[in-house]
């Protein structure tokens, strides 16, 4: 069942590939804002480059969660899904799905940015690169997680996109912490493991937590 | 058992919380103002002032502070109980307790954030540091304010109730952050001294522990009183409110 849900919601992203793309294009461009605003000499970007690169993956995650959920709810289609599969099993096969097509591939493109930001000079001869990509893998997955939760709770209120933002921001606030001090102690040169233990621990009890909480929340949005 | 859990039954009547109430209030009335002259009289006028805290007056600040916090805290673990209890038991009472809690319990994380800041700034010369307490209080008023935006976001109160529980849920992570938050980081903001034996003299205990009193009978009976009109506004198409409108209007009419 689960595998057919997650089918389902591939598919359905397959079809609509553009808005699979726009987080993407959304994520680079934020974060090459930066350079024109405020400055684009290397020390000062390489000081400021992992709470960029964080802080835009945060609210790419956040801005293309209504897609998954927004049209389902609105068809009905997610009241169906509901009746034939378990809650649990729906925002998980949901939350997958959401990481598999945004988290993912921004971690993919995360070394482009960090080109951008001047953290490494080469591609990925760097081990910079690979501090960014693996902080990014262990924390996109947890704000897919728990930004789940937020978005099924908001999915029968009568406003939207802020009021998501406004639940999910102060949820993530720990994950940003831990994921802008794991690249900023490796640029410093100072040993990164705790702080990518501490996200890989926040991850695990997100994935205890949030499907169900996530689940629980689908089905007060769809009673 | 039946009556061993009979007053959890009575809590669940709005009715029997509402008339029940209005006999309480007067007492926890009475409570919060005597604790509060003598906490405010004590904390004012009849304490030292610290010595190492160099400013002298400055420590005054923290019987305010300290109760606001505690009861920030407090408030949030409250409304998150009251939540389980709404979904689990599908108690009504507990929703709109928790709904009456929110917003009292904001009010209480913003004096501490504001007397904090009014007091860190001739102590440790700035309004704001980003340390790990300050970050994790901020954190808990935003989560009241989350709580508060999403309950008022539906068209349908039942909705609104059990969407509201489950964010006060998944936001009681933050509790034990920022209570032991002084432990694990030893950024600015102290650790606790207050429960510590001996690490607060006599004379600041006295103003402290009456001051956190009063702010727990305070905290109660604003509740109560947001609880109260909660009650009307739920049950505002039954038999009793209806009597007991008119009941207030002949009152009135009389006097």
């Amino acid at each position: 069942m689960f595998r057919a849900l997650l089918k389902k919601e591939l598919m359905v992203a397959r079809r609509n590939w553009i808005g699979i793309v726009i987080p993407l294009f959304f994520f680079v461009m934020v974060v090459s804002l930066f350079p024109f605003g405020v400055s684009p000499e290397a020390p000062t970007l390489q000081k400021i480059a992992p709470g960029i690169i964080w802080v835009a993956a945060l609210l790419a995650t956040l801005l293309s969660l209504e897609q998954f959920y927004r049209s389902d709810y609105q068809d009905g289609s997610l009241e169906q899904t509901l009746l034939i599969a378990g809650p649990t099993q729906v925002a998980s096969a949901k939350i997958l799905a959401h990481w598999l097509l945004t988290g993912l591939p921004l971690v993919i493109v995360s070394p482009l940015l960090g080109i951008l930001m001047q953290i490494n000079h080469g591609f990925i001869d760097s081990n910079h690169t690979w501090v960014l990509m693996l902080s990014l893998l262990l924390g996109t997955p947890t704000l897919c997680l728990i930004g789940a939760v937020g978005m099924s709770l908001a999915l029968a209120a009568n406003r939207n996109g802020m009021l998501v933002a406004v639940l999910v921001l102060p949820l993530y606030v720990p994950i940003l912490i831990f994921g802008t001090s794991t690249v900023t102690a490796s640029l410093e040169n100072f040993s990164y493991n705790g702080q990518l233990a501490i996200l890989a621990a926040l991850l695990m009890i997100a994935l205890v937590m949030s499907p169900f909480a996530a689940g629980r929340a689908l089905k007060i949005s769809v009673s | 058992m039946a009556s061993r859990w009979r007053w959890f039954h009575q809590l669940g009547s709005p009715k029997w919380f509402f008339e029940k109430s209005a006999k309480w209030l007067p007492w926890i009335w009475a409570g919060t103002l005597i604790l509060l002259a003598v906490g405010l009289y004590y904390s004012l006028w009849a304490s030292p002032i610290e010595a190492r805290q160099g400013q002298g007056h400055t420590v005054r600040i923290m019987y305010i502070h300290v109760p606001a916090a505690a009861l920030s805290m407090i408030g949030y673990v409250a409304m998150a109980i009251a939540s389980t209890i709404g979904l689990v038991w599908k108690m009504k009472m507990a929703f709109a307790a928790s709904r009456a809690i929110a917003p009292i319990g904001a009010a209480m994380t913003f004096i501490a954030l504001f007397t904090g800041a009014v007091w860190g700034k001739p102590t440790w010369g700035t309004w704001w540091e980003w340390d790990a307490r300050l970050t994790s209080e901020l954190l808990l008023l935003f989560l009241y304010l989350g709580f508060i935006a999403l309950h008022s976001s539906f068209a349908e109160r039942a909705k609104a109730d059990k969407a509201a529980a489950v964010l006060a849920i998944v936001g009681v992570i933050n509790v034990p952050i920022i209570y032991f938050s002084v432990k694990w980081w030893n950024t600015l903001h102290q650790g606790y001294s207050v429960t510590q034996k001996g690490a607060l003299a006599p004379e600041f205990q006295v103003p402290l522990f009456t001051m956190i009193g009063a702010f727990y009978l305070l905290f109660i009976g604003l509740v109560i009183m947001r609880l109260r009109v909660e009650i009307l506004m739920r049950e505002q198409k039954s038999r009793w409110v209806a009597d007991w409108a008119t009941e207030q209007k002949a009152q009135k009419r009389g006097v």
